[in-house]
């Protein structure tokens, strides 16, 4: 368990009630989904995050690795789902180590939900939990608070009703990899155009028992056009009052020669004391 | 900002109570290695405090390995120690700036108060001028600026910005830093 420092907390509560405000974090304010297909599992997000109103990263990835065969989409407080992810992946490596067996998502939904639930929603981590193990095909959401549900089709994050609105109206029993594929990514895409919390682009993670194709930028449908017109400015445009330059010890020599003098060269010897 | 093969990081000098100013030479940019930055914006005492953690960290690091720190190293080490006080945080918000050592390609990242990394392949900005450095930057960067290009860029992006923020200015210091040389500059700017 990572053990947090809380010897700021009263300082920052006395800070606050003084009215200093509290620093935003950052949030994926985020479309996820994921989508069970016969022979596998689909999870996909966008790439918007956002601090307030603000785009905080125009392209981030919200498609966490868990094992090669179990992933994870996040939603909620950026950091949380980030460093959750990546706390209860390094557990699970330790424990298929000393169990000698492949993991399973039961166990990253169990590992998840107790972590969560121990920190009573404090942790903002909103997960959409997939993967392939030797019990089947698995597909979970985990709430902030500890809360799970097991379901053939799920959507979280701000987008979620976007996007499940494309399920409802789209899912379908037995849907073939490619039909999954494109179920999860126009559910997506609808989080991205009618969610303002999300934007950009679509990650698409493919997971089957033989292995995980993940799809960084799988549909990119807001590229950026080239500026018409460079608005660099000429050189000397800016004042400076004073410049430094520092150069590294040892690249003197790109700047200086050393040579050394014959004895002719130098002229008389030094003397020296004895 | 990142340029080609190079990477610049800027900042103001002012230190403020709120309105009042209380110094105007308080640089808020430190060096970890030849080539790592790190930018510290928001409360004062904790730029202080947080620069000088991460001073004996970094020096811990180098006793340690025998080598200096590399700018992806130190992002991930100043992620896990921001969130490792996620219930109670240092309130501010960093940006990390340098040349990797073995490849020489620019890296630039920037942090909330709680650690969480947003990796960018043009700019980051922090502070209480975000928005003005968002519109100015958005608009003024463009890809494969040279050092002295980048400098214009970035000088400007910065000078514009705090000028429409009654909490920033007074001046400024922009580092260009490049394979084999660090520039360091003090820019004229708006005193009022």
């Amino acid at each position: 368990m990572p053990g947090f420092d809380f010897s700021n907390y009263n300082r920052n509560a006395a800070l606050h009630a003084r009215g200093v405000p509290l620093p935003k974090a950052t949030s994926t304010g985020t479309t996820i989904v994921g989508c069970i297909y016969d022979g596998g599992v689909v999870i996909a997000a966008d790439t918007r995050a956002t601090s307030g109103p603000i785009v905080a990263d125009k392209n981030c990835e919200k498609l966490h690795y868990i094992s090669p065969n179990i992933w994870c989409a996040g939603a909620g407080t950026a950091a949380d789902t980030e460093f959750t992810t990546a706390l209860i992946s390094s557990q699970l490596e330790l424990h298929s180590l000393s169990t000698g067996r492949k993991p399973r998502v039961v166990t990253v939904m169990t590992m998840l939900k107790q972590h969560l639930f121990r920190y009573q929603g404090h942790i903002g981590a909103y997960l959409v939990v997939a993967g392939v193990d030797p019990t089947g095909t698995h597909l979970f959401t985990v709430h902030a608070h500890g809360s799970t549900d097991k379901l053939p089709y799920v959507t979280m994050g701000s987008g979620s009703l976007a996007a499940m609105s494309v399920f409802e109206t789209q899912w379908k029993a037995k849907l073939t990899q490619d039909e999954a594929v494109k179920l999860c990514a126009d559910a997506i895409e609808a989080g991205i155009w009618n969610d303002l919390g999300s934007g950009s682009n679509v990650d698409v993670a493919i997971i089957t028992p033989e292995k995980t194709i993940l799809k960084r930028n799988y549909i990119k449908p807001n590229e950026r056009t080239q500026k018409l017109k460079s608005y660099v400015f000429p050189t000397g445009t800016t004042a400076v009052l004073n410049e430094k330059i520092t150069i590294r010890k040892q690249d003197i020599g790109n700047f200086v020669s050393i040579t050394d003098l014959t004895e002719a060269e130098a002229g008389d010897k030094m003397e020296v004391d004895t | 900002m990142v340029g080609k093969d190079c990477v610049a990081i800027a900042c103001d000098l002012r230190l403020g109570l709120q309105a009042l100013t209380v110094s105007n030479n308080f640089p808020k940019i430190f060096q970890y290695g030849d080539n790592v930055f790190l930018g510290l914006t928001g409360l004062a005492t904790d730029v202080a405090t947080v620069s000088d953690l991460f001073r004996y960290k970094v020096n811990m690091y180098r006793l340690r390995e025998e080598r200096q720190i590399a700018p992806r190293t130190f992002a991930n080490l100043v992620s896990s120690s921001l969130y490792e006080r996620r219930f109670g945080p240092w309130f501010v918000s960093p940006v990390v700036a340098g040349l990797d050592p073995k490849t020489g390609q620019p890296f630039i990242c920037g942090f909330d108060s709680i650690g969480c990394i947003d990796f960018a392949k043009d700019f980051i900005v922090s502070g209480t001028a975000t928005e003005q450095l968002f519109g100015m930057c958005e608009s003024l960067w463009e890809p494969n600026l040279g050092p002295d290009q980048l400098f214009e860029t970035i000088s400007q992006s910065l000078l514009n910005a705090v000028d429409r923020d009654a909490l920033s200015g007074w001046g400024a210091h922009v580092y260009i830093i490049e394979k084999d040389k660090v520039t360091k500059r003090l820019l004229k700017g708006r005193q009022d």
